[in-house]
Protein backbone atom coordinates (compact mmCIF):
# COMPACT_ATOMS: atom_id res chain seq x y z
CA UNK A 1 0.00 0.00 0.00
CA UNK A 2 1.14 3.52 -0.80
CA UNK A 3 2.02 5.78 2.12
CA UNK A 4 2.64 9.51 2.47
CA UNK A 5 5.38 10.48 4.91
CA UNK A 6 5.58 13.99 6.33
CA UNK A 7 8.49 15.48 8.20
CA UNK A 8 8.52 18.90 9.88
CA UNK A 9 11.56 21.20 9.96
CA UNK A 10 12.15 24.68 11.36
CA UNK A 11 14.25 27.59 10.24
CA UNK A 12 14.39 31.28 11.11
CA UNK A 13 14.90 33.99 8.53
CA UNK A 14 14.17 37.64 7.82
CA UNK A 15 12.53 39.27 4.84
CA UNK A 16 10.92 42.44 3.58
CA UNK A 17 7.99 42.41 1.21
CA UNK A 18 8.60 45.04 -1.44
CA UNK A 19 8.02 44.98 -5.18
CA UNK A 20 10.07 47.13 -7.56
CA UNK A 21 7.07 47.09 -9.90
CA UNK A 22 5.04 49.21 -7.48
CA UNK A 23 5.46 52.77 -6.20
CA UNK A 24 6.51 53.38 -2.59
CA UNK A 25 2.91 54.21 -1.76
CA UNK A 26 1.54 51.08 -3.49
CA UNK A 27 4.08 48.95 -1.62
CA UNK A 28 3.00 50.42 1.70
CA UNK A 29 -0.67 49.88 0.93
CA UNK A 30 -0.13 46.33 -0.36
CA UNK A 31 2.31 45.00 2.22
CA UNK A 32 1.64 47.17 5.29
CA UNK A 33 4.03 46.38 8.17
CA UNK A 34 5.76 43.77 6.00
CA UNK A 35 7.06 46.65 3.88
CA UNK A 36 9.03 48.25 6.75
CA UNK A 37 12.41 49.07 5.19
CA UNK A 38 14.65 47.09 7.53
CA UNK A 39 12.68 43.88 7.31
CA UNK A 40 11.51 41.51 10.03
CA UNK A 41 11.77 37.78 10.76
CA UNK A 42 9.82 34.60 11.29
CA UNK A 43 10.31 31.09 12.60
CA UNK A 44 9.27 29.15 9.55
CA UNK A 45 7.98 25.58 9.92
CA UNK A 46 8.35 23.55 6.73
CA UNK A 47 6.52 20.28 6.18
CA UNK A 48 7.86 18.06 3.42
CA UNK A 49 5.48 15.29 2.29
CA UNK A 50 6.82 12.47 0.12
CA UNK A 51 4.98 9.38 -1.04
CA UNK A 52 5.51 5.97 -2.58
CA UNK A 53 5.02 2.27 -2.05
CA UNK A 54 6.34 0.96 1.27
CA UNK A 55 9.47 -1.12 0.62
CA UNK A 56 8.99 -4.75 1.76
CA UNK A 57 12.56 -5.03 2.98
CA UNK A 58 12.76 -1.83 5.02
CA UNK A 59 9.12 -0.95 5.77
CA UNK A 60 9.85 2.58 4.55
CA UNK A 61 8.76 4.99 1.82
CA UNK A 62 12.31 6.34 1.93
CA UNK A 63 15.04 6.39 4.53
CA UNK A 64 14.43 9.30 6.88
CA UNK A 65 18.18 9.80 7.19
CA UNK A 66 18.31 10.55 3.44
CA UNK A 67 15.37 12.98 3.60
CA UNK A 68 16.74 14.74 6.70
CA UNK A 69 20.20 14.95 5.11
CA UNK A 70 18.84 16.43 1.88
CA UNK A 71 16.67 19.01 3.66
CA UNK A 72 19.46 20.04 6.02
CA UNK A 73 21.96 20.49 3.20
CA UNK A 74 19.71 22.08 0.59
CA UNK A 75 17.00 23.88 2.54
CA UNK A 76 18.01 24.59 6.14
CA UNK A 77 21.61 25.53 5.38
CA UNK A 78 20.38 27.77 2.57
CA UNK A 79 17.63 29.60 4.48
CA UNK A 80 18.29 29.37 8.22
CA UNK A 81 19.37 32.68 9.77
CA UNK A 82 19.48 34.40 6.40
CA UNK A 83 17.89 37.49 4.94
CA UNK A 84 15.70 35.98 2.21
CA UNK A 85 15.77 39.16 0.09
CA UNK A 86 19.50 38.67 -0.50
CA UNK A 87 19.17 35.15 -1.94
CA UNK A 88 19.29 34.67 -5.72
CA UNK A 89 15.71 33.32 -5.99
CA UNK A 90 14.36 36.51 -4.43
CA UNK A 91 16.28 39.06 -6.47
CA UNK A 92 13.43 39.23 -8.97
CA UNK A 93 10.52 38.01 -6.88
CA UNK A 94 9.14 39.08 -3.53
CA UNK A 95 10.01 36.65 -0.68
CA UNK A 96 6.41 36.01 0.28
CA UNK A 97 5.77 32.63 1.84
CA UNK A 98 3.91 31.69 -1.36
CA UNK A 99 7.11 32.22 -3.37
CA UNK A 100 9.22 30.56 -0.67
CA UNK A 101 6.93 27.53 -0.78
CA UNK A 102 7.40 27.21 -4.55
CA UNK A 103 11.18 27.74 -4.30
CA UNK A 104 11.53 24.98 -1.71
CA UNK A 105 9.23 22.71 -3.75
CA UNK A 106 11.48 23.16 -6.80
CA UNK A 107 14.67 22.40 -4.84
CA UNK A 108 13.25 19.20 -3.33
CA UNK A 109 11.56 18.12 -6.58
CA UNK A 110 14.78 18.52 -8.58
CA UNK A 111 17.20 17.07 -6.05
CA UNK A 112 15.50 14.43 -3.90
CA UNK A 113 15.14 11.21 -5.87
CA UNK A 114 14.38 8.60 -3.20
CA UNK A 115 10.60 9.24 -3.12
CA UNK A 116 7.94 11.26 -4.93
CA UNK A 117 7.47 14.80 -3.61
CA UNK A 118 3.78 15.36 -2.83
CA UNK A 119 3.70 18.71 -1.13
CA UNK A 120 5.51 21.50 0.67
CA UNK A 121 3.60 23.23 3.45
CA UNK A 122 5.00 26.22 5.31
CA UNK A 123 3.71 27.88 8.46
CA UNK A 124 5.02 31.45 8.51
CA UNK A 125 3.36 31.97 11.87
CA UNK A 126 0.89 29.86 13.82
CA UNK A 127 -1.87 31.76 12.02
CA UNK A 128 -0.66 31.55 8.39
CA UNK A 129 0.19 28.51 6.34
CA UNK A 130 0.83 27.90 2.66
CA UNK A 131 0.93 24.74 0.55
CA UNK A 132 2.26 23.94 -2.90
CA UNK A 133 1.94 20.57 -4.62
CA UNK A 134 3.13 21.46 -8.12
CA UNK A 135 1.00 22.63 -11.00
CA UNK A 136 -0.84 19.36 -11.58
CA UNK A 137 -2.00 18.96 -8.00
CA UNK A 138 -5.51 18.04 -6.95
CA UNK B 1 -19.35 14.63 1.42
CA UNK B 2 -18.32 15.47 4.96
CA UNK B 3 -15.09 14.34 6.65
CA UNK B 4 -14.86 13.53 10.34
CA UNK B 5 -11.60 12.94 12.22
CA UNK B 6 -11.22 11.19 15.55
CA UNK B 7 -7.92 11.23 17.46
CA UNK B 8 -6.50 8.68 19.86
CA UNK B 9 -3.16 8.11 21.53
CA UNK B 10 -1.17 5.00 22.29
CA UNK B 11 2.30 4.35 23.62
CA UNK B 12 4.35 1.43 22.40
CA UNK B 13 7.88 0.21 21.89
CA UNK B 14 9.52 -1.18 18.77
CA UNK B 15 12.79 -1.67 16.94
CA UNK B 16 13.69 -1.99 13.28
CA UNK B 17 15.41 -5.16 12.12
CA UNK B 18 15.27 -7.26 8.96
CA UNK B 19 16.55 -10.82 9.55
CA UNK B 20 17.47 -11.05 5.84
CA UNK B 21 20.13 -8.36 6.33
CA UNK B 22 23.48 -8.77 8.07
CA UNK B 23 23.90 -7.07 11.48
CA UNK B 24 26.05 -4.43 9.76
CA UNK B 25 23.42 -3.74 7.11
CA UNK B 26 20.71 -3.48 9.75
CA UNK B 27 22.83 -1.06 11.73
CA UNK B 28 23.68 1.04 8.67
CA UNK B 29 20.09 1.18 7.45
CA UNK B 30 18.22 1.61 10.70
CA UNK B 31 20.81 3.27 12.98
CA UNK B 32 19.62 3.78 16.56
CA UNK B 33 16.24 2.25 15.65
CA UNK B 34 18.04 -1.11 15.32
CA UNK B 35 18.79 -1.35 19.06
CA UNK B 36 17.39 -4.86 19.79
CA UNK B 37 15.99 -3.95 23.19
CA UNK B 38 13.66 -1.48 21.55
CA UNK B 39 12.61 2.06 22.30
CA UNK B 40 9.23 3.75 22.57
CA UNK B 41 7.02 6.53 21.31
CA UNK B 42 3.80 8.25 22.23
CA UNK B 43 1.88 7.77 19.02
CA UNK B 44 -1.08 9.89 17.98
CA UNK B 45 -3.60 8.28 15.67
CA UNK B 46 -6.03 10.27 13.54
CA UNK B 47 -8.77 8.38 11.75
CA UNK B 48 -10.74 10.29 9.13
CA UNK B 49 -13.99 8.90 7.75
CA UNK B 50 -16.17 10.40 5.03
CA UNK B 51 -19.78 10.18 4.05
CA UNK B 52 -23.03 11.96 3.55
CA UNK B 53 -24.81 13.36 6.58
CA UNK B 54 -27.64 11.13 7.76
CA UNK B 55 -30.86 13.17 7.64
CA UNK B 56 -32.32 11.76 10.83
CA UNK B 57 -29.24 11.81 13.09
CA UNK B 58 -27.25 14.64 11.51
CA UNK B 59 -24.16 12.41 11.76
CA UNK B 60 -21.64 11.26 9.18
CA UNK B 61 -20.89 8.37 11.49
CA UNK B 62 -21.85 7.40 15.01
CA UNK B 63 -18.81 8.73 16.88
CA UNK B 64 -19.34 6.29 19.74
CA UNK B 65 -19.21 3.39 17.32
CA UNK B 66 -16.06 4.80 15.62
CA UNK B 67 -14.41 5.26 19.01
CA UNK B 68 -15.29 1.71 20.06
CA UNK B 69 -13.91 0.22 16.82
CA UNK B 70 -10.68 2.22 17.21
CA UNK B 71 -10.32 1.07 20.82
CA UNK B 72 -11.05 -2.57 20.11
CA UNK B 73 -9.13 -2.96 16.85
CA UNK B 74 -6.13 -0.69 17.47
CA UNK B 75 -5.65 0.60 21.01
CA UNK B 76 -6.32 -2.70 22.80
CA UNK B 77 -3.76 -4.37 20.53
CA UNK B 78 -1.09 -1.65 20.35
CA UNK B 79 -1.18 0.41 23.55
CA UNK B 80 1.62 -0.37 26.01
CA UNK B 81 2.87 -3.23 23.83
CA UNK B 82 6.21 -4.15 22.30
CA UNK B 83 5.01 -4.07 18.70
CA UNK B 84 7.63 -6.49 17.31
CA UNK B 85 6.71 -9.21 19.78
CA UNK B 86 3.04 -8.69 20.63
CA UNK B 87 1.24 -7.54 17.47
CA UNK B 88 0.79 -10.28 14.85
CA UNK B 89 1.42 -8.03 11.80
CA UNK B 90 4.86 -7.12 13.11
CA UNK B 91 6.12 -10.63 13.67
CA UNK B 92 6.91 -10.58 9.95
CA UNK B 93 6.84 -6.87 9.02
CA UNK B 94 9.02 -4.11 10.43
CA UNK B 95 6.92 -1.80 12.67
CA UNK B 96 7.84 1.43 10.89
CA UNK B 97 5.34 4.27 11.03
CA UNK B 98 4.45 3.45 7.42
CA UNK B 99 3.63 -0.17 8.31
CA UNK B 100 1.74 0.91 11.45
CA UNK B 101 -0.50 3.17 9.36
CA UNK B 102 -1.10 0.37 6.85
CA UNK B 103 -1.86 -2.20 9.58
CA UNK B 104 -4.30 0.22 11.23
CA UNK B 105 -6.00 0.86 7.86
CA UNK B 106 -6.34 -2.90 7.31
CA UNK B 107 -7.75 -3.43 10.79
CA UNK B 108 -10.29 -0.58 10.58
CA UNK B 109 -11.50 -0.64 6.96
CA UNK B 110 -13.55 -3.87 7.22
CA UNK B 111 -15.01 -2.98 10.62
CA UNK B 112 -16.40 0.50 9.97
CA UNK B 113 -20.12 0.69 9.36
CA UNK B 114 -21.92 3.60 7.73
CA UNK B 115 -19.06 5.88 6.76
CA UNK B 116 -16.10 5.12 4.55
CA UNK B 117 -12.53 5.21 5.81
CA UNK B 118 -10.73 8.14 4.15
CA UNK B 119 -7.36 8.49 5.85
CA UNK B 120 -5.29 6.98 8.64
CA UNK B 121 -2.63 9.33 10.00
CA UNK B 122 -0.08 8.13 12.55
CA UNK B 123 2.24 10.58 14.30
CA UNK B 124 5.35 8.90 15.69
CA UNK B 125 6.49 12.29 17.03
CA UNK B 126 5.05 15.77 16.45
CA UNK B 127 7.62 16.16 13.62
CA UNK B 128 6.99 12.89 11.80
CA UNK B 129 3.76 11.41 10.54
CA UNK B 130 2.49 9.03 7.87
CA UNK B 131 -0.82 9.13 5.98
CA UNK B 132 -2.42 6.24 4.12
CA UNK B 133 -5.52 6.50 1.94
CA UNK B 134 -5.83 2.80 1.02
CA UNK B 135 -4.16 3.38 -2.36
CA UNK B 136 -2.61 0.28 -3.95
Amino acid sequence: MKAHLTRRYMFSASHRLHSDEMSEEENRVTYGKCNNPYGHGHNYMVEVTVSGPVDDQTGMVCNLVDLDGFVHTHILERYDHQNLNLLSEFVEQVPTTENLCMAIYEIVKRGFRQAHLEKIRIEETMMNSFEYSGENSR
Amino acid sequence: MVYLTRKAEFSASHFYHNPEFTPEENQRLFGKCNNPNGHGHNYTLEVTVKGAIDRKSGFVVDLKQLKDVMSREVLDAFDHRFLNKEVPEFLTRIPTTENLAIAIWQRLAPKLKGAQLHRVRVYETPDLFVDVYGEA
